[in-house]
């Protein structure tokens, strides 16, 4: 593993060049107007949650063994994803892409749990036409799920970039960066199951 | 030169603004019943602390531009050393919170005051208003008669309306007898207003609505208590009854004329959607769940889909 | 599939028809576009055009972008206002109907808050900041240029609504129900939705950018504490953005949502809430009126202490004030609601909320009266702007304050007494404010000065036309006016003060008019700025050569206290000996295609939208996603050095020491 002698001590690749660092920097402004973000959906579904209209409420539509799966899967990619940019500091491109292949299928087993939930909530005519509540529920559960919809294109792309070109400052920064989004994801993951499922049910 | 020809145009301005008091007195300024007086004192109260602080600041404003401005004879300025002065911070930090103190607690006062009955001792009148595509429609509960685009109301008893809309927001507002509330589909909100005196009050929608909104103007007229008993029993003996068909034919869209109604329809005006058509809920197969006052409200034998079917363009 | 694929529903008029004023604007639309294309064909400029504009990546030719397109807006809108003005110049005129003055109200508020303030503002930041600060450029020069064209594909679509499928009607704040499909189907009220879900990308990315270039680009020496006020303004007005713009996002989509997919956000049907707008609107809309504001505080605050040649008066306490702004800015949105049933103890609070405002307002004002003292004021044009803000300014700000007590409120709102305080602070505030800042700017930005006689006259005809326009609707609107009439009935006292408003307005327009001939004047018999400093000015970006070259500075200066550039000349006046700092090669960004690419596939997928055609906007979407993989792919690679050589070069063609 590569270290650098300046007098800050250690610095991983990603932070080596000042583009790096300001990107970096950036992406973490961005992840807080995006904290703002779900906040004001997560407001609007408070606003909306009994507003039913006479149809399904929570308590009818969420089945606990679908959204505890789900958090586990999400959980559970974050650790891997973790484990991936841990790798990639120590420069095993190997144990990088393992666990990053590992990361996107869980993402990928969640998206496709979420979107069989959603499909199933259709057919049972409790879409986001159906009511307020569902409406705000729909937009709430969806933008996270296409948020790791994203994600994952994003973590693809970033892993073919790597493999043509290896660890630089550049792909490790981009890494970096997918790694925060993930976690990210997960972090708003855990308010949803916590405050949408979890209370929805009780 | 140019500095002097702005303050001619400036001092013009005022001098218009002056000129045109005397006919200022309509409106909000000419205030004819407590609730109006009440919010009259108190805007001429910030007007005065409002006053002050525009004084002192053009004063300043004026002093430094005069003493401090370009002179051929200072060609040697030399830049004072001068960054900050604590005490004057402070000076100018305290002096807004004690004006700020100073109306913050007059408004705290009337806002609490106006959501009470005017003149409390007395019994009130309720009138309940329904803002409609662009008319504005009075029902009295207590007489049982219906007015559509002017009011009548006694002078000297207070009146509780009772606001709500179909359709877009709309702002009740009868500027010489008091502030304005908003109307609003699916929620009833209240406005205590008075009238001193018998006279005719101008009053309008202040809430944009669409496409004939600037036509909503309507009078109050304000009557004596015994005037307005003898008209309410004219009404009930010689005005025609609002069947529900004709009820439903005002809540459409367009402009109306004056009407007056022995009797109205019993529709509950927040149970109707944006179009004027009433809300329903639809049936959900899948449903398993128990929701309970809602429940007996529904009507089964309609889906949301067929009332509002423009919704859903998928 | 085929279904979706072909299925084009076309709205009831697709061509705004009906009307000589729509023709005249389509045919003037029309030519203008061929004229520009060929004059840009016949002079071989599309090679200029691609390399030089679209895909500039400088952050002072964004800003002159950001300029021109605000400029075209300040028109746009301006014709607006006039329009309205003479609609309402006397009781019961016809000159426009209901429709067309519904239509024009609202893209009046929504081109000049939106389409001309913000941007102004933005440019003017692009123009100043880096090198206000020392840098060779925005912290990310190529998001910076998505940020200008996301901004100007929002502006075009919302623009094309006048001409293809009618603009907006339910007013700027557009509240539902009104704005929703139920009450107001069509096309109109979508380019509303995507037009400003558009260009609020570029919003929120713009706060991203500036934000991270004044934390971690300024020049050595320049703690925060040494940043002139306008990068201050600049840091917090970005604060600002980045938590209130994703508000706006949202409730821009679940209305889209509403609208277009038959959700029930708002609507009545369904258990929706009509008045969750009026909260997200204003969640957002307040803090909006503070991004409007401060850089223009900002800029006066430099202005101020420019041409009184003396130092800030208490620059703490001008940060300070700021910062309690920015907090304040979030705590008050329901003083725009006030009427709307809340009940006493919210309003009670919200008032309170809304005169506390005044605290930190009032300290800024009396430290700039205070920077004046015992300073030697000289009335160039920028002054001129900065100095007429001070009054008309206190008057937006104590009817301002008039407003914020709910139960007098009762009787303001919706009523002229509104409309004219929020221009008094808006244009005294924010049009002055960016005046003031493009005539300061003006030779750093071209290197020609403006001429000061023309820059007077458009001052003061400006100036009391917007008096004579203004203070007349605070008095009609105690007698009873309501915003948004498109006429009034004759005898209730409100002709002769909306005639003179009439003609005030029209003074503004001169004024204007003045001011656009006075740059197209400069252009060809301006005064050349050739010291790089005009004004004697006190910050670094008076250091670099008038316009500055395209890395700004051939070597980053070094800062040692407030005023930078002030300090440095008062050393070399005192005989201090200045070191030469070698010239290295300097590290640029390449231009790039890809935001003006990205940004009209944007545009499309927006058109789509508008009209319900959910395959272009699936399609316009996908291109937009291509494009950002095609940049991620294509990450490398993209910079380059100057060399030493043609430094040298360009300094000495610039009459400066190497």
């Amino acid at each position: 593993m590569e270290t650098t002698t300046t007098t800050k001590g250690y610095q991983p690749m990603e932070y080596k060049s000042e583009e790096g660092r300001l990107k970096i920097f950036g992406f973490w402004i961005f992840l807080g107007a995006e904290i703002v973000l779900f906040s004001t959906l997560f407001a609007t579904y408070f606003v909306l949650v009994n507003q039913t209209a006479g149809g399904p409420s929570g308590k009818d539509l969420f089945e606990i063994h679908i959204f505890a799966t789900e958090t586990f899967l999400l959980l559970t990619s974050s650790f891997t994803c973790g484990l991936a940019i841990l790798y990639m500091r120590r420069n095993s491109m190997k144990g990088y892409l393992i666990w990053t292949i590992i990361t996107l299928l869980l993402g990928l087993g969640f998206l496709i749990m979420e979107i069989e939930e959603f499909a199933m909530l259709v057919e049972m005519n409790a879409g986001p036409t159906r009511s307020a509540f569902l409406s705000a529920f729909f937009t709430l559960v969806g933008t996270h799920g296409l948020h790791v919809t994203l994600g994952i294109f994003w973590v693809i792309g970033v892993m073919i970039q790597v493999i043509k070109r290896g660890f630089t400052p550049v792909t490790s920064r981009k890494i970096f960066m997918t790694g925060l989004y993930w976690h990210f994801l997960d972090v708003v993951w855990i308010f949803l199951f916590s405050t949408i499922y979890l209370l929805g049910v009780v | 030169m140019r500095l002097k020809t702005g303050y001619v145009a400036i001092f013009f301005t005022m001098a218009l603004l002056l000129s045109g008091c005397s006919s200022l007195k309509t409106g909000v300024l000419n205030p004819q019943g407590p609730v109006a007086k009440e919010q009259y004192d108190l805007i001429m109260w910030s007007i005065i602390l409002m006053s002050i602080v525009f004084v002192a600041v053009i004063v300043l404003f004026v002093y430094m531009l005069v003493k401090y401005r370009a002179k051929s004879t200072d060609e040697e300025y030399v830049e004072p050393e001068e960054k900050e002065n604590k005490w004057l911070e402070v000076i100018w930090t305290t002096i807004p919170v004690v004006i700020i103190i100073a109306l913050a607690i007059p408004t705290v006062k009337s806002t609490f005051k106006l959501e009470k009955s005017p003149s409390p001792n007395q019994k009130p009148i309720t009138i309940q208003v329904t803002s409609a595509d662009w008319k504005w429609i009075f029902k009295y509960p207590e007489q049982g008669i219906e007015t559509v685009n002017y009011v009548k109301i006694p002078a000297n008893v207070p009146v509780r309306f009772e606001l709500n809309a179909v359709g877009p927001m709309n702002s009740f507002w009868v500027p010489e007898l008091g502030g304005q509330e908003y109307t609003m589909p699916g929620m009833t909100m209240y406005l205590w207003l008075e009238a001193d005196n018998p006279g005719t009050y101008i009053g309008r929608s202040a809430n944009f609505s669409g496409k004939d909104f600037t036509h909503m103007q309507f009078n109050v007229h304000s009557v004596t208590q015994s005037d307005f008993d003898a008209w309410v029993a004219n009404v009930k003996k010689t005005a025609p009854k609002q069947t529900e068909a004709m009820f439903k034919e005002l809540l459409k869209p367009g402009l109306v004329k004056e009407q007056t109604y022995s009797s109205y329809p019993d529709v509950d005006v927040n149970k109707l959607d944006e179009n004027g058509k009433p809300i329903l809920e639809p049936t959900t197969p899948h449903h398993h769940g128990t929701t309970e006052e809602t429940k007996e409200e529904k009507k089964p034998e309609n889906k949301s889909t067929d009332s509002h079917s423009h919704n859903h363009h998928h | 599939m085929k279904d979706f694929l072909f299925n084009f529903k076309m709205p009831e008029h697709f061509l705004v028809t009906g009307d000589p004023l729509i023709y005249g604007a389509q045919v003037s639309i029309v030519l203008a576009s061929l004229a520009i294309l060929f004059v840009l064909t016949y002079y071989k400029k599309w090679g200029w055009l691609w390399r030089e504009w679209l895909t500039t990546v400088d952050h002072k030719k964004i800003g002159i972008l950001y300029l021109l397109a605000s400029l075209l807006m300040l028109f746009r809108g301006g014709v607006d206002a006039l329009l309205m003005r003479m609609q309402l110049s006397a009781p019961n005129l016809n000159f426009l109907d209901a429709d067309h003055y519904n239509q024009i109200f609202t893209t009046h508020g929504v081109i000049m808050i939106l389409f001309m303030a913000m941007p102004f503002l933005i440019g003017l930041m692009n123009v100043a900041i880096p090198l206000q600060i020392g840098a060779r450029d925005v912290a990310f020069p190529a998001l910076n240029a998505v940020s200008f064209w996301m901004f100007a594909a929002g502006c075009m679509l919302f623009n094309i609504s006048f001409v293809i499928g009618g603009s907006p009607d339910a007013g700027w704040t557009s509240y539902t129900p009104l704005a929703g499909n139920q009450l107001d189907p069509g096309p109109g009220q979508n380019y509303y939705l995507l037009g400003l879900q558009i260009a609020g990308i570029g919003t929120l990315v713009s706060g991203i950018n500036f934000l991270v270039t004044i934390l971690k680009m300024r020049a050595p020496g320049m703690t925060l504490w040494r940043m002139p006020l306008f990068s201050w303004s600049t840091l917090i007005t970005s604060v600002i953005i980045i938590f209130a713009f994703p508000v706006l996002t949202i409730a821009l989509a679940l209305l889209t949502l509403d609208r277009l997919f038959g959700f029930h956000f708002f609507t009545l049907a369904g258990g929706g809430s009509p008045m969750m707008w009026a909260n997200l609107f204003w969640i957002w809309g307040h803090p909006e009126v503070y991004i409007v504001i401060l850089p223009a505080f900002g800029l006066f605050s430099e202005i101020f202490s420019t041409f009184a040649r003396k130092k800030l008066f208490g620059y703490g306490a001008m940060v300070y004030s700021m910062l309690a702004i920015s907090g304040l800015s979030f705590l008050v949105w329901v003083h725009h609601f006030f009427t709307m049933g809340s009940g006493p103890w919210i309003n009670s609070i919200f008032s309170i909320s809304t005169m506390l405002i005044a605290i930190p307002t009032g300290v800024k004002v009396f430290n700039w009266l205070f920077t004046l003292h015992k300073g030697r004021i000289e009335f160039k044009t920028p002054m001129l702007w900065a100095l007429g803000f001070i009054p008309v300014f206190l008057v937006g700000g104590i009817t301002g304050v008039m407003l914020a007590a709910a139960p007098a409120d009762y009787q303001y709102h919706n009523s002229y007494f509104l409309i004219a305080h929020f221009h008094y602070v808006l244009i005294g505030g924010t049009v002055y404010g960016c005046i003031a800042g493009l005539v300061y700017y003006w030779p750093k930005i071209t290197g020609f000065l403006l001429n000061e006689r023309l820059g007077k006259w458009a001052f003061w005809w400006f100036t009391a036309g917007f008096n004579m326009c203004f203070i007349p609707l605070y008095i009609v609107g105690l007698k009873g006016m309501t915003r948004r009439m498109y006429t009034y009935p004759a005898g209730l006292g409100w002709e002769t003060w909306n005639l003179i408003a009439t003609i005030g307005a029209f003074g503004m327009g001169i004024g204007f008019i003045i001011l656009v001939w006075n740059m197209i004047y400069s252009f060809r018999r301006g005064e050349k700025d050739t010291t790089g400093d005009p004004w004697n000015g006190r910050t670094l970006e008076w250091m670099t050569s008038s316009p500055a070259a395209e890395y700004n500075f051939a070597v980053i200066p070094k800062v040692k206290g407030l005023d930078a550039f002030h300090l440095m000349k008062k050393e070399r006046a005192e005989g201090r000996k200045e070191e030469t700092p070698e010239i290295k090669p300097i590290h640029m960004p390449k231009s790039e295609g890809f935001p003006v690419v990205m940004s009209a596939f944007m545009f499309i997928s927006g058109f789509g939208f508008v009209f319900e055609w959910m395959q272009i906007g699936a399609f316009g979407l996908l291109g937009c996603v291509i494009t950002m993989i095609w940049r991620s792919f294509n990450d490398y690679d993209r910079d380059y050095y100057i060399p030493v050589e043609e430094v040298k070069k360009t300094e000495l063609a610039a009459g400066r020491r190497v």
